[in-house]
């Protein structure tokens, strides 16, 4: 594409974003008074079905816009604030996740999102799933859904941020 | 030194520093209106390094003192660098202690001990955004050190103020070929050495494709925050030498009376250029690594040129 | 007889007592007992040094000592600077030396210990060589010692003796050329004193040959590009305190003796020797970095440093020689000037550097980088000193490696409107050069500070290594204080710089001028060492204050595995090598490098897809010597093949011989 055309598909499409929902009010988590409007998360994909990615993609999309409430998501957990944790636990994702939550700074959330993470999802009696995600870690917030839609996730995040 | 020059360094330095974050801020809004997307406001980069600079800071196993001293080091250069920089005043308290070439220096300081303090963590990424970081920086280095050589050469002086205060006296000077050839020469520089689109994508999150965050992915809490702060400060006192440069006007001299036009000015220039810098990102993808010495070497053929008619023109 | 000839004389003595101790005594007290006599025939030559830069200068005729010709001294500032810098690198490395011949690598026997003491003082009297009979032969004695030490080594690596070959014919083909030189200097002269060169008057022609042959000479001495292939081979194999000696004052007397013989004897010359100089200096310059930036074995990695550092003198020293004869003599001389401190500074952290690799190579056994790592902390203090010096010869500020190339690139900078076309196109490529330099040495001192000293040990020598005994932390330490000093106070060597290069040029003046502020009486650039590291420092203090404020409540560093990825904790195979931190540079510069890379890959026998094993293997030879010495070599042979043919026994043919050349001779005598 061309610069000329790209510059005119910009104007063309103008703002795509969604307007902003009124917030959750108050924080979801004790743990989250001190973050002050900014979360930054690390995700971990410990056995999903990539319904619940799709559905984070799409939140921090341009449509439903997620960065815009302090929320960015950031490529080492060393960085994070907090975790999305997303699937059953697998037998073989379960010390990942255990090293992941491990390498985080305090204090750390971890967010489970989808059902499968919270722990009644349709995986939850498979041979290789070891749990739910509290089975293997503390959780301090869970997004139930399957998979949660981006406005609830980005609702669930809100209560973090406090934006 | 006078109490004045202290006072007016003293205010750029603060200047400098508390407004970074919200040029970085500026750029990311802008890109992300220029997506379609609302964006988080110029002043999320301040939330984000509040949050950061009072998290826990966390030292890995195996590390030692280049870890450990990095940020702080990182950080002290960036700041000498803020105070010898002419951006609101001429004559800064440390112009006549540090020139062009030590500016360029402590800028490569920076560089350097972040790269150590990658090697020190002994990851694969580590290691790897050290050796990329320093390709880039040793590429770099030559044109940096023409496109000085073509605007200090008829000034007959390597030092900032003189260069600066010789463009107002002689703006002619800035619409010779040699002036424009260096501006584009520089702008390449400015853009590698800040690590911004096409050399280094800046919000990536695949490490393989990282220069800049692969060296920082160990650090978290307090170190985070003062490397992501030096980093975003020495974007805008980049930003701001290149105004000052090349666009001085506005800027004040040793005294305080102009200092409210200087603050003006240098925001509205330092935002334009911050404005434009991400307006333009938005066209560019991120060059293919060993794409990147082609654009380096590129600008340097037009910093030689710079220089040859700097003396062939004049 | 003043204090520069009771220097020489005690230098002298000591030299002698050095080689009686060494010869006679135990081997217990062998190293100290002579170590103590090199360091003190160092002071010596620094005292006879710094006298000489002061002001008075010495002369002395000794006729007695070379027959027929006599040997002559002579003490000028010009030559004072080099002994002191000689001196100062002496003392460091023998103190250094007592330390280093304690352990596995040390060289204790009768000859090796002998030998460093007159080394040690032949290098101190090159520079105070009044003629050309006594420069020759000091230069050859001191040719000859070094040779002996490099292969000091040779029964325990097979490596030795080829560096040793190497060594031997290139400072022989050195020497031919020098003697070539100065003997033609000398007759065309009538008369072999440096009084009588200066005199002399020679053709341009003549003195043209007279200046290539001496540039080969020397410049085979200071390693410069075609004749350094002997120095990255016989630098590192030579015992560690010897390579001190070798990469940080031998070195020096090249550039002396290019200096002494083209400005202060022929006068300066003509325009394009000096570019001659230049561009054989820029070469050396790129070329040394380059493979020093790819080098993997530390002492390797820093002779090509000593390459590159050589080819910036050279550069100055060009640049001075241009702008002399461009017209522009305030330039010349700071170009010249910034060429000298470079010699110092080169000095100081050459040394300190290779102290540094000396004492790695002693404690791990190893000079691998690939090998080496997590040494910060089992040698904590070998590592501090190794940073600074790497943070030398990377010329950051504010390091005195910055303070020369600032000298060096103001000269360059505002030399340009001094000549014409020439040096519109000459200096802004210097420039470039010089930038490009500084910018791979950056990457190369990461590599070495970084790969070898950082992270976690890569090999068993390096997980056991131990700190280095107190001499060799003192002669370090001497290193790193001499760093030190020239980085924060450059203008306290002004005096000295400017009399150097008032003997040396005829320019006389400041050059640079001002105490904490560097000053320059040519332009009107300034810069503070002094106050950019006050800076720094308040600047760092005034971080970590504000972090203490900021962060009250923090909760306290927490100690945590390495970020794994979540796969397991990255073991020390996994780390940056220092092949892997070269390779992106290698690929940028493939074409000047010319690597030969291979990936080897083993697979089952059932399928070539399951692999089991893959190697990368990479060979990087010298480019130019590759390309140069083989075709050389053959011709060598080719023309030694004709001498069987000439000589084949015939009597007959022996006496047409005789006859042909005498009736020659006498036709030649009688048409002239």
């Amino acid at each position: 594409m061309s610069l000329v055309k790209l510059f005119q598909k910009i104007r063309s499409t103008g703002r795509i974003a969604e307007p902003s929902q009124p917030g959750p009010g108050g924080l979801a988590c004790p743990k989250a008074a001190q973050l002050g409007g900014s979360v930054q998360l690390r995700h971990i994909d410990t056995g999903s079905c990539n319904g619940c990615e799709i559905e984070i993609g799409s939140a921090f999309g341009p449509v439903y816009d997620a960065e815009r409430y302090g929320a960015r998501l950031v490529a080492s957990p060393r960085h994070a604030d907090a975790l999305l944790v997303t699937g059953a636990v697998t037998h073989n994702m379960a010390q990942p996740l255990c090293r992941t939550v491990a390498a985080a700074p305090h204090p750390r959330i971890v967010i489970a999102v989808g059902d499968c993470a919270c722990g009644d999802g349709v995986f939850a009696d498979a041979y290789g799933v070891r749990g739910p995600v509290s089975g293997t870690v503390p959780v301090d917030l869970r997004i139930p859904g399957c998979p949660p839609e981006p406005t609830t996730i980005i609702r669930a995040l809100r209560g973090l941020t406090g934006r | 030194m006078t109490p004045a020059a202290l006072l007016v360094t003293a205010i750029q330095v603060v200047a400098v520093v508390a407004f970074a974050p919200v040029v970085v801020g500026l750029m990311r809004q802008v890109r992300a209106r220029l997506e379609g997307r609302a964006g988080a406001g110029i002043g999320q980069p301040w939330r984000d390094l509040r949050k950061l600079l009072r998290r826990q800071p966390t030292t890995p196993e195996g590390t030692g003192w280049a870890f450990r001293l990095a940020p702080l080091i990182l950080m002290g250069t960036t700041l000498v660098i803020a105070a010898a920089v002419p951006l609101l005043t001429t004559a800064p308290v440390l112009g006549p202690a540090a020139d062009l070439l030590v500016v360029v220096g402590l800028l490569a300081l920076g560089t350097v001990v972040l790269a150590l303090a990658a090697l020190d963590t002994g990851t694969a990424f580590g290691g790897m955004g050290a050796s990329r970081e320093m390709m880039v920086l040793a590429l770099a280095e030559p044109t940096i050190l023409l496109g000085v050589f073509a605007l200090s050469a008829r000034t007959g002086s390597t030092n900032l103020g003189g260069i600066v205060s010789a463009t107002l006296d002689d703006p002619a000077r800035l619409v010779t070929p040699a002036s424009l050839l260096a501006a584009g020469a520089l702008a390449v520089v400015v853009v590698a050495e800040t690590g911004r689109l096409p050399v280094d994508n800046p919000s990536t999150h695949l490490e393989l494709t990282m220069l800049h965050e692969a060296m920082v992915l160990e650090y978290s809490g307090t170190d985070l925050g003062l490397v992501e702060l030096a980093s975003s400060v020495r974007l805008t006192v980049l930003l701001g030498l290149f105004a000052s440069l090349f666009v001085p006007w506005g800027i004040s001299g040793a005294g305080l009376a102009g200092l409210p036009l200087a603050l003006a000015a240098l925001a509205g220039k330092v935002g334009i250029l911050a404005t434009a810098l991400a307006g333009t990102e938005v066209f560019l993808a991120k060059l293919r690594m060993f794409r990147v010495p082609e654009l380096l070497a590129g600008s340097f053929v037009l910093a030689l040129l710079a220089v040859c008619a700097s003396f062939l023109l004049a | 007889m003043n204090t520069i000839g009771l220097a020489l004389a005690a230098a002298t003595g000591l030299m002698g007592l050095g080689v009686l101790i060494a010869l006679g005594t135990g081997v217990r007290l062998r190293a100290a007992a002579t170590g103590t006599c090199t360091a003190l025939i160092g002071v010596a030559g620094i005292v006879a040094g710094v006298a000489a830069l002061a002001g008075p200068t010495f002369a002395a005729d000794l006729p007695f000592l070379i027959p027929v010709l006599g040997a002559r001294l002579a003490v000028d500032p010009l030559g004072g600077l080099f002994t002191a810098v000689t001196g100062g690198v002496v003392t460091a490395a023998a103190i250094y030396g007592i330390g280093y011949n304690r352990g596995r690598h040390g060289q204790r026997g009768r000859a090796a210990q002998a030998l460093t003491a007159v080394f040690a003082w032949s290098m101190i009297m090159v520079p105070c060589a009044a003629s050309v009979t006594t420069l020759l032969a000091t230069w050859e004695l001191m040719a000859l010692a070094s040779l002996l030490l490099v292969v000091a080594e040779h029964h325990r690596r097979t490596a030795v003796a080829e560096a040793g070959r190497w060594y031997a014919a290139m400072t022989q083909l050195g020497f031919i050329a020098l003697l070539l030189g100065l003997v033609l200097f000398a007759a065309t002269a009538g008369g072999d004193s440096f009084d009588a060169l200066r005199a002399a008057d020679p053709s341009p022609a003549r003195s043209a040959v007279i200046f290539v042959l001496v540039l080969l000479g020397f410049g085979s001495k200071a390693g410069l590009v075609p004749a350094h292939v002997w120095l990255p081979r016989a630098h590192p194999e030579a015992p560690s305190p010897v390579s001190a000696m070798l990469s940080a004052a031998m070195v020096n007397l090249g550039v002396y003796g290019v200096l002494r013989v083209g400005f202060d004897l022929a006068g300066g010359g003509t325009r394009w020797w000096w570019l001659l100089v230049l561009a054989v200096g820029a070469a050396s310059a790129l070329l040394g970095i380059l493979q020093a930036a790819m080098a993997n074995d530390l002492k390797r990695l820093l002779a090509y440093s000593t390459v590159e550092n050589m080819g910036l003198i050279f550069i100055g020293i060009g640049a001075a020689g241009v702008l002399l004869s461009s017209g522009a003599p305030q330039l010349a001389a700071l170009a010249l000037a910034a060429a000298l401190l470079h010699v110092v500074n080169h000095a100081s952290f050459k040394s300190l550097l290779f102290f540094g690799a000396g004492s790695v190579l002693r404690a791990t056994g190893t000079r691998d980088l690939d090998a080496l790592g997590g040494l910060r902390a089992r040698m904590p203090v070998t590592t501090v000193l190794f940073a600074f010096g790497a943070m030398s010869a990377a010329a950051l500020p504010p390091s005195n490696g910055f303070g020369s190339e600032w000298l060096l690139i103001q000269a360059l900078v505002h030399g340009i409107p001094a000549g014409g076309v020439v040096t519109a196109v000459a200096i802004p490529v210097a420039v470039a050069v010089v930038a490009l330099t500084a910018g791979l040495a950056m990457a190369t001192f990461v590599k070495a500070l970084g790969v070898g000293f950082f992270a976690r040990p890569r090999g068993d020598g390096a997980a056991r290594a131990t700190e280095s005994p107190a001499p060799m932390l003192v002669g370090m330490g001497l290193a790193a204080l001499a760093c030190l000093a020239t980085a924060l106070a450059p203008a306290t060597l002004a005096p000295a710089l400017a009399r150097t290069v008032g003997t040396t040029t005829g320019v006389a003046g400041d050059v640079i001028a001002g105490g904490v502020t560097v000053r320059l009486t040519a332009t009107t650039s300034t810069m503070s060492p002094l106050v950019i590291t006050a800076g720094l420092a308040l600047a760092i203090a005034a971080t970590a204050m504000g972090i203490v404020l900021v962060g009250r409540r923090v909760r306290r560093r927490r100690a945590v595995a390495l970020w794994d990825c979540g796969g397991g904790v990255p073991t020390a195979r996994m780390q940056s090598t220092a092949s892997s931190f070269a390779e992106p540079l290698q690929r940028v510069f493939a074409g000047v490098l010319d690597p030969e890379t291979g990936v080897d890959t083993a697979s089952c026998p059932e399928s070539r897809y399951l692999v089991t094993q893959m190697t990368y293997r990479r060979r990087l030879s010298d480019r130019v010597e590759r390309r140069l010495y083989p075709p050389l070599a053959t011709a060598i042979r080719w023309l030694s093949g004709i001498g069987p043919i000439l000589a084949n026994g015939s009597l007959h043919r022996y006496l047409a011989y005789g006859f042909v050349g005498v009736t020659g001779l006498l036709i030649v005598l009688a048409v002239c």
